[in-house]
């Protein structure tokens, strides 16, 4: 019933076109190749009361709190229950949870302050891959009587598609390799980037010998642990938080099939739309924090985003530098909104995948006033 | 209207199989195991926790906000959502604020003859409960409010672990009434 209710109030509100203003006012993250000494709850009791902290907001003034993580990847059932204690969920809260990237779980607040239930929602999200083998918990997402038991792990199915690209001539070793670049120069400025170098070079890379045949180590993502958390407020409230909010001025999640055999791998036409669907060329676009797990993955989206050349790509490093599954969607959103905020940049498109070769796309467009 | 608990059609039918595998045994499931490993590190209070266990002693979690005390520790006030850094030395004996009587066993507990009581242990100076088993007096006996304290573990078993209680015994104190019984930090927070 209330899912209904809720698809009709959309409807509603896309004829009428006429979306409550909503927009990130707060952001926190950090991410490191281990927390040994630190778990998940004390990780984001740090992040979320610095998180509503520099909004100058208390839990009781949040309308809804929603969290993305998974039990596969904690090792634990009903894990993320044990992470409501760094929320101070007393007197009792509002809340929901996704066994989803943390972007989703904005999603679903997004649409909570659309309906107008509340004003303002905190969303965050977390995973500490060290614990165990994330190749493995990612193979477990696989359909379960076919692909699932031969437990292909996520880079050799992202070698796959690399090798589609390489053989067809979309891509070469080399744009690869220039692609590692960018992450590892744009990484050494940021505090959470595992994996950063200031002056690494091409002809390094180039060198570096293939791990899962055709990507090199500096080809897939950065495995590191980490969370995130981020505060929405709409309208009024939105401005009284925060001098310069970062507007989600649009917002779409695509789903292509989850039958790799049938996809056209050197796409992803989830993400093109998810784009088109979230308003990308309403305007130009300052910058883009884009999700792929590996270089190749960043160059097929950059093609589905269409940027231009004036479009900064992940100046944060992205995957590349610092991956942390669950999370590392959601810190993409952190990053435009943060630069927005700080009054860096004016526009910019963050985006967050799912699922294997990029099967399941959010793109969120966010701007300053 | 739909019966939701009669089978779908396509399931009521006998299955025709063809005739080039009709020899075969038809498949009725599939398994796949699954196994993934962990590697489980405590956190530093929890750590502490379990490692005081062998000096038989029982650590606590000062909450910063209002002194609340919580045990085990776990490095967060879960009303507040903030990080406690402040240990605390709590004594063996406390009462039961709330017990249970069990009649099935647990697989794997052997040495546990049913039927038994768990109750939630208040220790003295605690401002919430933790589970414990109570022993050393009969079932129908235990009552919310009882005294009791710890059954250590002979000195050379003890180990970091909370294993090292083997069960809560009465005092034979006069028991604590069953208004001020059970957990306090909530009713602090109201305060």
């Amino acid at each position: 019933m209330k899912k209904l209710a809720i698809a009709r109030g959309i409807k509603q509100m896309s004829k009428s076109n006429s979306f409550r203003d909503v927009a990130v006012v707060s952001v926190a993250s950090h991410q490191t190749k281990t927390l040994s000494e630190v778990n998940e709850v004390q990780l984001m009791a740090d992040l979320i009361s610095n998180c509503r902290k520099s909004a100058g907001v208390t839990q009781e003034e949040i309308g809804f709190t929603c969290s993305g993580s998974s039990d596969f990847l904690a090792g634990q059932a009903f894990s993320f229950v044990h992470t409501l204690d760094s929320v101070g969920a007393f007197p009792p809260i509002s809340e929901s949870h996704v066994e989803m990237d943390g972007a989703f779980a904005l999603y679903e607040a997004w649409v909570k302050l659309q309906i107008g239930e509340v004003d303002t929602a905190l969303v965050y999200s977390y995973g500490k891959p060290s614990a165990g083998s994330v190749i493995d918990v990612l193979a477990t997402q696989l359909d379960p009587y076919y692909v699932s038991p031969l437990w292909p792990d996520c880079f050799s199915l992202a070698a796959l598609q690399a090798r589609v690209l390489l053989d067809k001539g979309l891509i070469t070793l080399e744009k690869m390799a220039e692609i590692s670049m960018r992450s590892q120069k744009n990484g050494f400025n940021n505090p959470n980037a595992v994996r950063s170098s200031k002056d690494v070079s091409l002809e390094n890379l180039m060198n570096e010998p293939a791990i899962v045949d055709p990507l090199r180590a500096s080809d897939i993502a950065e495995i590191a642990d980490g969370g995130c958390a981020v505060i929405l407020a709409a309208g009024d409230k939105a401005k009284s938080f925060c001098e310069r909010p970062a507007w989600i001025k649009g917002i779409d999640h695509r789903v292509d099939s989850h039958t790799l055999g049938v996809r056209d791998l050197t796409r992803s036409p989830s993400a093109f739309l998810a784009a088109e669907k979230a308003g990308r060329n309403a305007d130009r676009l300052d910058l883009a924090e884009i999700h792929g797990m590996t270089s190749t993955q960043e160059l097929i989206l950059e093609k589905e985003f269409d940027l231009s050349e004036e479009t900064l790509v992940n100046l944060s490093g992205g995957c590349l530098a610092s991956d942390t599954m669950m999370a590392s969607g959601l810190i993409r959103i952190s990053e435009v909104a943060s630069r927005i905020i700080s009054g860096q940049v004016d526009r910019g498109l963050a985006h967050a995948t799912s699922g294997p070769c990029l099967q399941q796309n959010l793109v969120c467009i966010l701007e300053g006033e | 209207m739909t019966d939701p608990n009669s089978p779908p059609a396509s399931l009521s039918e006998e299955v025709e199989i063809p005739e080039s595998i009709s020899g075969l045994e038809p498949v009725r499931s599939v398994r796949s195991p699954i196994r993934l490993i962990y590697d489980f590190v405590p956190s530093p209070p929890v750590q502490e926790y379990l490692r005081s266990y062998k000096k038989k002693k029982i650590l606590g979690h000062r909450s910063p906000i209002d002194g609340a005390v919580f045990v085990p520790p776990r490095g967060v006030d879960p009303r507040h959502g903030v990080l406690i850094e402040e240990s605390v030395e709590l004594s063996d004996t406390g009462h039961v604020g709330n017990f249970c009587i069990t009649h099935l066993p647990i697989p794997g507990r052997d040495d546990l003859d049913t039927p038994y009581v768990s109750a939630w242990i208040h220790l003295d100076g605690a401002n919430v409960g933790f589970l414990g088993l109570v022993s050393g007096c009969e079932n129908d006996e235990v009552h919310i409010g009882m005294r009791v304290q710890a059954v250590w573990k002979e000195e050379e078993e003890l180990g970091n672990t909370a294993e090292n209680i083997l069960y809560w015994k009465p005092t034979g104190e006069p028991a604590v009434p069953i208004e001020k019984a059970g957990n306090r930090a909530w009713d602090q927070a109201d305060e």
